[in-house]
């Protein structure tokens, strides 16, 4: 199947962007604001708080990376328009005006000096017109070049480096090639493999840069004075039959297939051009794909061998296995069945052609097992502790 | 299903299980093509998704699986043998 013949329907955004769903969002920019946010999502059908547990008194690094990646979860062309809610208006405006570069709608409410009630009471108003205005939009077809979808493996065993990983690296070379927008990640998993991505990185300059990131990482961790021994791999890799980090690293990598890499981004930063781009991430599940979302990714591939169960609350994540116990016992969660492949009796293209029929029907709309489970796992990479 | 267990590379030291293995039961392997690359009397029970020594390898050998090091056995392995935490440790930490 060429990514040409796929019909893809999207929400052509402000900014030219295309978005596979259509989401009204009620951002809380700090702990404290959770409550407010959940309130006007519970008073407003269609309106969608994302609760988290930091946003106060983080500093540096560790703060720019918060708030960027707040403000490309507002900014993701699969939301339609964004209230953001703060302890008090400064950072609210300046999440609110970073999401409102993208042209859509944006409105900022602090609860300081009015309370939770008032504050909910606002915020549900404008959150009110939003779903209204947001529910006349329609799908308009749209091309290969305008997607961004991204990938990071979960709970993987020996299954996802025969199967389910080379099946996403087989899409992605075919929509590489198409001019479509690629990530991957996760920084540490790759220990074994690196070499590998480093030979695959567009220039020396790429390939400079994710020397530097992996050693950055490779160096925090010795400065725990600690190893990844019974991290990585994890106790479910193990029980999957995955040995070493060596082994789990080759397996994962397989999700870039032969593609080169164009860049390397730091976590929940925008891509500048087509192609795959390698983002320093952490490697648990949940982070990973939330730090793809903030940097505009609108769909994921998340390929798992023991069954990994983790969604997101804006982008639809396709859940792809080989492990036939995983795809037996553990159905509502698999999006793709590939244990076909272990029986040999479907290629690796014929394998690529149904995951991609399966990314062309959830682009269009069709709820994901994830969507359809309210797996909304919406989690912040905290880098150190806050001031 | 004529095989048992499959390959990444015809030269790899291991396969992976894609049923649970029985001792005595001969593990059948092929590649993901479907090439035929060998058999090999199972050892001891290994579960789907386990690894298999396709030949015997003595302590301090680099396992290859996808053609590369995945590890080093320490302590020597038979044909047939379960090949994992037990056996075979990371080249890195």
């Amino acid at each position: 199947m060429k990514p040409e013949e796929m019909k893809l329907l999207g929400y052509r955004r402000e900014n030219g962007r295309y978005g596979v769903r259509n989401h009204v969002i009620i951002l809380p920019v700090d702990d404290i604001s959770n409550a407010a946010a959940e309130g006007v999502a519970k008073l407003i059908k269609g309106a969608m708080a994302l609760p988290h547990p930091y946003g106060r008194l983080q500093f540096g690094e560790d703060f720019e990376l918060t708030f960027r990646t707040l403000e490309g979860t507002g900014r993701n062309p699969n939301v339609a328009a964004v209230v953001v809610i703060c302890i008090e208006p400064n950072w609210a405006k300046r999440i609110a005006d970073a999401i409102a570069e993208t042209g859509k709608p944006v409105a900022a409410f602090s609860i300081e000096r009015h309370g939770d009630l008032r504050t909910i009471e606002a915020a549900a108003r404008k959150a009110k017109e939003f779903v209204q205005w947001a529910g006349e939009l329609q799908r308009e077809p749209f091309s290969v070049k305008d997607l961004w979808m991204s990938t990071k493996c979960g709970e993987s065993d020996t299954t996802s480096g025969l199967a389910a990983n080379p099946t996403v690296g087989r899409v992605f070379e075919r929509l590489a090639a198409a001019g479509a927008t690629l990530f991957f990640g996760e920084t540490t998993e790759v220990t074994g493999g690196e070499d590998i991505i480093i030979e695959q990185c567009a220039t020396p300059q790429v390939a400079a840069e994710f020397k530097r990131v992996f050693d950055n990482y490779q160096a925090l961790i010795k400065s725990q004075g600690v190893d990844l021994m019974g991290s990585q791999p994890t106790e479910g890799n193990i029980r999957g039959g995955l040995t070493t980090i060596d082994e789990k690293a080759m397996g994962n990598i397989q999700k870039m297939g032969r593609c080169t890499v164009q860049s390397v981004l730091a976590p929940a930063a925008e891509p500048k051009g087509p192609g795959l781009h390698f983002m320093d991430s952490s490697s648990a599940a949940a982070e990973m794909v939330t730090l793809c979302a903030a940097a505009g990714s609108v769909v994921h591939y998340f390929p798992t061998g023991q069954g990994n169960v983790i969604g997101n609350p804006i982008m639809p994540v396709i859940k792809l296995s080989a492990n036939p116990l995983t795809v037996q016992t553990m159905s509502e969660h698999i999006d793709v069945d590939l244990t076909g492949m272990l029986r040999v009796e479907m290629n690796l293209d014929q394998a690529a052609d149904k995951a991609m029929d399966v990314l062309n029907h959830t682009i269009n709309g069709r709820l994901t097992s994830a969507e359809a489970l309210r797996h909304d796992e919406f989690v912040l990479t905290k880098l150190y502790r806050s001031a | 299903m004529p095989h048992n267990v499959l390959m990444h590379e015809e030269q790899d030291d291991v396969a992976v299980a894609v049923v649970d293995l029985q001792p005595g039961q001969e593990a059948s392997a092929v590649t993901l093509e479907g090439k035929p690359v060998g058999t090999v009397k199972v050892l001891e029970p290994i579960p789907l998704g386990h690894k298999i020594a396709m030949r015997a390898m003595p302590e301090g050998h680099k396992v290859l699986k996808y053609k590369r090091p995945i590890g080093k056995a320490y302590q020597a392995i038979a044909a047939g043998a379960h090949v994992h935490t037990h056996n075979l440790k990371t080249l890195r930490w």
